[in-house]
């Protein structure tokens, strides 16, 4: 019954009950492919109606897609850098993809000459499927203009990123908590030791290979002096 | 024999040390030793209730009645608390320090007259005695730090002590000035006897605080706040603030030696605050001698101490009508109701004529003294606490050109007002 | 580390003076237990004699991988997590994790709820600063104003309690708007907290802001010029009061700041003082603000309609909110399935805490607790 219904991605929209007290217990299933089973109890007519009907609804619009985003920045930047440079923007937020080589260049003319002179964060995310895992962020807003803008730039496992803490100083402890997590080394940080983590412990949770029950049994063992932390 | 029934007459009018009288000097000592520790005991009650209330809390309140049991349980837990001495500190120095410091706070009370005969004695130097032996205490706060072998004490006590002999000099600043209002009267000759200096504001006819005003002020306000920070009393305890050195120099003591710190603390605080009282604010004089005098006034005045009690005695019944009507309550509720009736009749007592008379000028004493407890407590629920570097200027950059000035002016007031006696001096 | 340890010999002992007492530099721990680091926060100290020659941060005592859980909860279920951040401002945790997640689902909450929210996000506004109040003056030994925080910081909880039924980590809204009508009442209570409290903030004023020695011990102490504080990132009340008048919800408006009228307090001398009057002004201004929204609540539906089951489009977003500490911003990105890819918190007190090296710096030992205090951080945001 249920699989004839639901499309994949596009929210189910105009559901009519607003609260949602049951779903999120229902929701501990991994959302294999996209069929939604807490919706049986709740209401059982309207997807009998709604079966009915798939022919004639037109396909939801898949949703907000990344646009491209023109602007003098971006024309200043791209004739500096030329095709490194990728512009886009999502629900309103500006965003530029960089290539990796030319990022500490492309940050410091965004410093210097763009006035983006407030380092909001740099963090990361890892995309174990791409063919460069690593996806690092650098988020930064400028006061005289009143514009934030994240610049994104991807490399493969074991490359190494210029620091931008020499543009910002904020991006100090910024960065050693990426290499705490994530495990992308920073070249020229002037202090590049893990922050949350004990300095001595071994792996990078943040990454996607690292299950969320692991710990670093021998960490635990020689510091705490128990079998494990579970 | 004799000499102890000589003295109970009452036409003497003299301490038992000037009388020559040792039994009941050794008396006093014991009263005053006694007194001292109850009125620690109760400051200890005191502090904790009012800082509470200030606080809009309770302070104790389940030990006993309203916490009066308080204090005793805490000495009692004191008392029975392992002696822990650390391994490598210097044990004779250690086992030393806390006696030194209470020896020092306790000698100084042989010279403070409570009453023109209740004293230990009337030293000719009471003044210059009793500033020496205050001094004393700062060696056993350097050889408690010192002998606990430990980083903080260490860092404590030296602070502790270099910031109590800074405002040791405006305190004898101040006091000098205070001596010197003693001899500005006609011929010309003051004295350092603390009977003596009441005897003078007596017959000058006005409290030291008041005389060449705004001079005896200021001398008095210098004095206060030095006396604060000789006893390391907030706005000045960031020797034993506990966010920064846990607790100075006496973290390592515990249980009795740590008793015997606190116990010292307080009695130095009465101490000074005796000194303060007996220097200026008239000792142990009622209010307006000389503009109510007759013995109607007297005995107008001379009903206050009863009238204190019976006042204390009726706050202690209006807490026991207010106490909870349970079970669980009525033992507190004897208790208080019992307090309430031996205070009331301790105020009973105390009407008698006889009685009366020789407590009055204990009792004018200790209301002053008792104010000055009172502002203690007060600045310590205030006040934030001064940065060692500024605590230190305001000793040194503040207090001691103040006092400096006030000594001056003092002398040359009294040299312009009291020439007759300048001259009569000089002839 | 090394480099702190090196100059001096761990096995000497005080007895062995030379080295204590005629090192040149010495090096203290304000360990993770200190009555006066908020939290558990280690520095260590490297002083010489009293003057701090620099610091060192050790934090992650409280981490608990809020990060790593959020890509195994749904994002309904994240919600109450994201309260034990900042566990003292657990509100404007909330507003923010919903606002990212609103953005990410191109929606808005509704009217009514929008001023829900910013009533509530404005009072926790004020019980944060309260308790910081609170610990600040007894961090800098004055100890009565604590308990006249505390005993006000109780009226706003009660509120909260009435409303959601907890009073510190509240989990009062939800994404699309809020869960809980107002109760009977709430209006009324509101206001009522309002007239309650300015005369309260007066009387703390009273206690301190005059008080010679508290402006003595705060004046000029922590300093920080709004050029390094924008270069280091703070944000918050220490940033206003280096000179730089930017307030996230007046410059970058959300669920519906626009529509009212405050101020933004600056300070111009980025002391300790200042930082002290800046937050003491905020909570006025938050007042202000909580009258007009009461008064102008709407009516309407408190959600919007959003389905059962959240999956937002593949993207990512970044929203941030002026939380009591700073700018608190979420970066969430989405791969379509219920579970969020990537969560990540830009913690305020995490980046402000950095700054503790730069204010620190030439001053006494005694002021570093002072400055901790002033950065106003909360364990819980600094190391998730």
């Amino acid at each position: 019954m249920a699989d004839e219904i639901k499309p994949s991605s596009p929210p189910e929209g105009a559901d009519p009950k607003p609260t949602a007290p049951t779903s999120p217990v229902a929701e501990t299933k991994p959302p294999a492919t996209g069929e939604p089973t807490p919706a049986a109890p709740a209401a059982p007519k309207p997807p009998v109606a709604a079966a009915a009907k798939p022919p004639a609804v037109p396909p939801k619009p898949a949703g907000p897609t990344p646009q491209p985003w023109e602007a003098d920045l971006t024309r200043r930047l791209k004739q500096s850098y030329g095709s490194g440079i990728e512009s886009l923007s999502y629900v309103g937020q500006n965003y530029l993809v960089v290539d990796h080589a030319i990022i500490h260049d492309v940050l410091h003319a965004l410093v210097n000459d763009e006035a983006f002179d407030y380092c909001v964060d740099v963090t990361a995310v890892h995309y174990p499927k791409n063919e460069k895992p690593f996806e690092i962020i650098y988020i930064l807003y400028s006061f005289p203009k009143n514009e934030r803008i994240r610049v994104k730039t991807s490399i493969a496992e074991g490359e190494a990123v210029p620091t931008v803490s020499d543009l910002w100083t904020t991006a100090d402890w910024l960065e050693r908590e990426v290499f705490d997590m994530f495990g992308i080394v920073f070249s020229g940080h002037p202090n590049l030791k893990r922050i949350l983590l004990p300095d001595e412990w071994k792996g990078y949770p943040l990454r996607k290979d690292y299950p969320i029950l692991l710990q670093d049994k021998e960490w635990v063992q020689i510091n705490l002096g128990i079998e494990s932390g579970q | 024999m004799d000499a102890f029934l000589k003295y109970l007459d009452k036409s003497v009018q003299m301490t038992p040390g000037e009388y020559g009288n040792y039994i009941w000097a050794t008396i006093y000592i014991l009263l005053i030793f006694a007194a001292v520790s109850v009125a620690v005991i109760a400051m200890n009650w005191l502090e904790r209730k009012i800082l509470a209330h200030m606080q809009i809390r309770l302070g104790p309140m389940r030990v006993g009645p309203h916490g009066l049991l308080q204090p005793i349980a805490d000495a009692l837990k004191l008392l029975i608390k392992e002696d822990i001495i650390p391994a490598e500190a210097d044990k004779v120095v250690f086992w030393f320090a806390p006696i030194a410091v209470m020896v020092t706070a306790f000698t100084t009370y042989l010279v403070i007259p409570f009453g023109r005969a209740h004293a230990v004695t009337d030293m000719n130097i009471g003044v210059l005695f009793m500033l020496g032996v205050s001094s004393l205490g700062v060696l056993g706060i350097i050889m408690a730090g010192w002998s606990s072998n430990s980083h903080y004490p260490l860092m404590g006590s030296l602070r502790s002590s270099a910031q109590m002999v800074s405002y040791e000099i405006a305190m004898g600043l101040a006091i000098v000035s205070a001596v010197m209002m003693t001899s500005m009267n006609s011929t010309g000759t003051g004295t350092l006897s603390m009977i003596g200096i009441v005897q003078a504001q007596l017959s000058q006819g006005r409290w030291f605080v008041f005389s060449m005003f705004p001079l005896g002020f200021i001398a008095f306000v210098v004095f206060a706040i030095a006396m604060v920070a000789e006893t390391n009393r907030a706005p000045f305890d960031l020797p034993e603030a506990e966010s920064e050195l846990v607790a100075g120099f006496h973290t390592e003591y515990s249980g009795f030696r740590w008793s015997l710190f606190f116990l010292a603390e307080y009695a130095a605080m009465i101490g000074v605050s005796s000194i303060a009282v007996t220097l200026w604010l008239g000792g142990w004089l009622r209010p307006f001698p000389n503009w109510l005098p007759g013995a109607r006034w007297d005995i107008a005045f001379g009903l206050f101490p009863a009238l204190t009690f019976f006042i204390l005695a009726g706050m202690c019944f209006l807490g026991t009508i207010r106490m909870p009507r349970i079970p669980q309550f009525r033992i507190q509720t004897i208790g208080l109701a019992g307090f309430g009736a031996v205070l009331g009749l301790i105020g009973l007592v105390l009407l008698v004529p006889g009685v009366r008379e020789r407590v009055l000028d204990m009792y004018w004493f200790a209301l002053k003294v008792a104010f000055f407890m009172y502002l203690y407590i007060w600045y310590r629920g205030t006040f934030p606490r001064y940065r060692f570097d500024q605590l230190m200027r305001v000793g040194w950059k503040v207090l001691l050109p103040v006092s400096l000035g006030v000594v001056i002016l003092v002398a040359l007031v009294g040299l312009f007002t009291h020439t007759d006696a300048v001259m009569g001096v000089l002839r | 580390m090394s480099d702190f340890y090196e100059d001096i010999d761990p096995a000497a002992t005080v007895t062995d003076t030379k080295t204590y007492l005629d090192s040149d530099e010495l090096v203290l721990n304000m360990g993770p237990q200190h009555p006066s680091t908020h939290g558990v926060l280690r520095v260590i100290l490297k002083l010489d004699g009293e003057k701090v020659l620099g610091t060192e941060c050790v934090i992650g005592y409280l981490h608990r991988g809020v990060e790593k859980i959020a890509e195994n909860r749904t994002y309904v279920q994240f919600n109450p997590y994201v309260d034990r951040m900042d566990y003292v401002a657990a509100v404007s945790n909330g507003l923010g994790y919903c606002l990212a997640v609103e953005k990410l689902l191109n929606t808005e909450a509704p009217p009514r709820a929008q001023y829900i929210r910013v009533i509530l996000t404005e009072l926790n506004r004020i019980a944060s600063h309260q308790l910081w109040l609170g610990t600040h003056a007894l961090d800098i030994g004055a100890i009565t104003p604590l308990f006249y925080t505390f005993r006000d910081r109780e009226e706003i909880l009660k509120i909260f309690e009435k409303y959601c039924g907890a009073r510190l980590t509240t989990h009062a809204f939800r994404i699309g708007g809020t869960q809980y009508e107002t109760y009977e009442g709430f209006e009324r209570d509101c206001l009522d907290f309002c007239d309650f409290l300015l005369p309260k903030i007066d009387e703390y004023e009273t206690l301190l802001s005059t008080n010679r020695i508290w402006v003595e011990r705060t004046k000029g102490v922590g300093y920080i010029s709004g050029k390094d504080a924008i270069a280091l990132g703070v944000t918050g009340p220490v940033l206003r009061a280096s000179g730089v008048r930017w307030d996230l919800r007046k410059a970058q408006p959300y669920s519906g700041y626009d529509k009212f009228d405050f101020e933004i307090p600056i300070g111009l001398n980025g002391d300790t003082y200042d930082r002290y009057i800046v937050r003491i002004q905020e909570m006025r201004q938050s007042v202000r603000i909580i009258r007009q929204a009461v008064e102008g609540l709407p009516t309407g539906p408190i959600m919007a309609k959003i389905p059962k089951v959240l999956k937002p489009p593949v993207g990512e977003v970044y929203h941030s909110i002026e939380a009591p500490k700073g700018e608190l911003g979420y970066f969430i990105v989405s791969d379509g399935s219920t579970q969020p890819y990537r969560i990540r918190v830009r913690p305020p007190s995490f980046v402000n805490l950095q700054a503790l090296d730069v204010m620190v710096r030439g001053s006494l030992v005694a002021d570093v607790v002072a400055v901790i205090g002033t950065l106003d951080i909360v364990l819980g945001e600094v190391d998730r």
